[in-house]
């Protein structure tokens, strides 16, 4: 009799939970090399527009960015509601992005610099005078690899 | 002498799950997987003197999409939606309207282009046209040249563009040279 008692009695074992550790340094490890700190703060609104035939942007380190859009709620009172370029940190004048693409030139090195990209984001609600504007200061600075940054989707969704 | 012989207490690791899960939450909440992505263009160089005679080009082999203040788009003198200009580029650039082109599958129109060689895709917006709409018709252009690409690579090779060598895919974009001129915008008005 005892014998069948010692079986019910036992209850389940305990799941041994030494290799968590492992399983979670794991992730936690694969989180961290793909983690990509975003480097600004946006100001601007930006919602890119869709499209469906687009390249991915490879050498991070060759692309300067280059953000456009309505200002944020709480910078309206500041800067007015117009659409505005934002590079870096700051808002930024149209006349502004030669200079600032010329800097970054200087940054990359030589034999790498006619790789270099500008990548216009810019929310979809933005005129095009603004964005051919821009578009004018970059060939003014000789910088003709431009990227228009998208999402992935349908074009004519609404 | 008696520390020595102490044996060193065990720390204990059981809240190290917990710091790493710490971590891992962190990690999770700050990373974003978002590539970035979108359709690569380059611009024409800057040129004060701007060349004053262009060389002249037939008007059949030029397809002007405008594109106004109010996002009506004017396919070669025809309101479009965008949904049609797709359709209509490749038509326009697989016309083949000399019967030059042997790997063409056109309608052969005289009135359009005479080859793919030839063909120019002439974009014209306004100043007040929509960011959003101007990526939809470079999208759709953009569409245009690799639905007819890809027809070709698997024609050609049996296998999609996208997997072709370096080389196939440029002997595939000679095929159908990508030639999209975009004016300095004007006032459409609208």
């Amino acid at each position: 009799m005892s014998k069948f008692k010692k079986k019910t009695g036992g209850g389940t074992p305990a799941i041994s939970t030494a290799s968590l550790p492992d399983i979670v340094f794991m992730l936690l490890f694969f989180f961290m090399v793909t983690t990509v700190m975003r480097e600004v703060t946006l100001l601007v609104e930006n919602i890119k527009p869709n499209a469906t035939e687009i390249k991915k942007l490879e050498r991070k380190s060759l692309v300067t960015y280059i953000y456009v859009g309505k200002p944020k709620k709480q910078y309206i009172p500041q800067v007015g509601s117009e659409p505005r370029v934002q590079l870096n940190d700051a808002f930024a004048r149209v006349n502004e992005i030669q200079q600032y693409v010329i800097t970054e030139r200087e940054a990359i090195n030589e034999a790498e610099r006619p790789l270099m990209t500008v990548s216009i984001k810019a929310d979809e609600d933005v005129k095009m005078g603004l964005i051919t504007d821009i578009k004018q200061e970059l060939r003014k600075a000789n910088t003709l690899k431009i990227n228009y940054s998208t999402r992935k989707g349908e074009v004519y969704g609404d | 002498m008696a520390r020595n012989s102490r044996a060193i207490p065990e720390i204990n690791a059981g809240s190290m799950a917990d710091i790493a899960f710490l971590l891992l939450i962190f990690f999770l909440v700050t990373t974003t997987m978002d590539v970035d992505s979108g359709i690569n263009r380059k611009l024409p160089p800057w040129d004060p003197e701007q060349i004053q005679d262009p060389p002249p080009i037939k008007k059949k082999n030029i397809f002007t999409v405008l594109v106004n203040a109010n996002d009506r788009l004017l396919v070669e003198d025809e309101y479009m939606d965008i949904k049609d200009l797709r359709a209509a580029t490749v038509r326009f650039l697989d016309n083949n309207g000399d019967g030059s082109c042997q790997y063409c599958q056109g309608a052969r129109n005289p009135e359009s282009s005479d080859n793919p060689g030839k063909a120019i895709v002439s974009l014209v917006n306004d100043r007040g046209t929509s960011y959003k709409l101007y990526i939809a018709v470079q999208n759709e252009l953009a569409a245009a040249y690799n639905e007819l690409r890809e027809r070709e690579a698997q024609r050609k090779f049996g296998i999609s563009y996208d997997n072709l060598s370096e080389d196939q895919q440029n002997e595939v974009q000679d095929m159908y040279p990508q030639k999209i001129s975009e004016a300095e915008p004007v006032n459409l008005g609208g």
